[in-house]
């Protein structure tokens, strides 16, 4: 069967995991052409480390990055989170996949609705 | 406003004035490619200090090298704040040398200006742990829900740093500032025009306030 891979990571997976894995491992897996599904949101850290990532393996003409779509973090922190610093909970499922196959075509607070196209 | 959040703004602004005197802000102007980030650098160096900050284009990544003006005081209802302004290369997540092309460049030349727009993107990376704050610039024609506005945002509110989102080009007939404000309604918006100057006061206000 001719098709796209599609992996489901759990977030229990991705708990065991540390960032250089995961990162390793969702540009491994894009690369390769798959579309990765993650339970568990990236950090913001962890995304920024995502997008210095994927500069760094983009080629023309063979490489031209990385789809990533989330939903935003829960925007409700009560003050005595903030007065913590307690960072904002942005455990959101997210999806990743190449640039070339996967287009998003529309995303609100709740919603994603992306088209995957083979290569 | 609630009590508590008056009492803490109020000693945090104490404790600004006591301990931050003088301090140079070193502010970020973020946001994706073709925003509007180097008009609005532009904009807000020219008004304070009467020099630009960089070229403009509508190919995208004509930023490609963070650029930093040092010492802005920006003047606004009777106050003023200092900043180190960096204007900073458009975040992306990709860079196809064929969208380049497609502007009418040779192939060469969007192979080699793809190459300058990852290291570009990977500097405007980098900066985000040097900055005490940023300006988040989104085109107000566009959906504002993309990942490079959400990591922007997720990284200011990780740090517990100050943001200001600026709704660019409300000049064009298709802005829809009040999308922005729904889509991230937890921090303070301002639409404006960085190329027409439509409500750039009230944006310096904003500032002022915001980053003071």
């Amino acid at each position: 069967m001719k098709g796209i891979q599609m992996d489901l990571i759990s977030s229990d997976k991705l708990e065991r995991l540390s960032s250089v894995e995961k990162i390793r491992m969702i540009l491994d897996s894009v690369e390769d052409g798959k579309i990765i599904v993650l339970e568990r949101g990236l950090t913001p850290q962890e995304e920024t480390k995502l997008i210095e990532a994927t500069m760094t393996k983009i080629t023309p003409g063979e490489f031209a990055g990385i789809e990533i779509e989330s939903y935003p973090g829960a925007v409700h922190q009560s003050w005595f989170d903030k007065l913590r610093k307690k960072p904002v909970d942005r455990a959101r499922l997210t999806v990743i996949g190449p640039a070339d196959q996967l287009k998003m075509l529309k995303r609100d607070r709740d919603v994603i609705s992306a088209m995957v196209s083979a290569r | 406003m609630g009590i508590i959040k008056k009492i803490r703004k109020n000693l945090s602004s104490a404790f600004n004035k006591i301990f931050k005197r003088g301090k140079l802000h070193r502010i970020g102007i973020y946001g994706p490619p073709n925003a509007g980030k180097t008009t609005l650098a532009n904009r807000i160096v020219r008004d304070f200090t009467g020099d630009v900050v960089g070229s403009v284009s509508d190919i995208p990544h004509e930023t490609r090298r963070a650029h930093r003006r040092e010492g802005v005081t920006i003047e606004s209802n009777g106050s003023s704040i200092t900043l180190d302004i960096v204007d900073t290369p458009g975040l992306a997540t990709k860079i196809d040398f064929q969208d380049f092309m497609a502007k009418g460049l040779s192939e060469d030349e969007s192979r080699r200006r793809a190459k300058e727009a990852t290291e570009g993107v990977i500097e405007a990376v980098r900066w985000l742990e040097d900055l005490e704050g940023v300006i988040l610039v989104m085109d107000a024609t566009e959906d504002p829900f993309t990942q490079v506005n959400v990591t922007v945002i997720g990284n200011m509110e990780a740090r517990n740093l100050p943001l200001l989102i600026v709704a660019n080009k409300i000049d064009l007939d298709d802005s829809m500032p009040s999308r922005i404000k729904s889509a991230f309604p937890q921090h303070p918006m301002v639409p404006i025009s960085a190329l027409t100057g439509d409500n750039i006061d009230v944006m310096y206000d904003k500032i002022a306030e915001h980053f003071g």
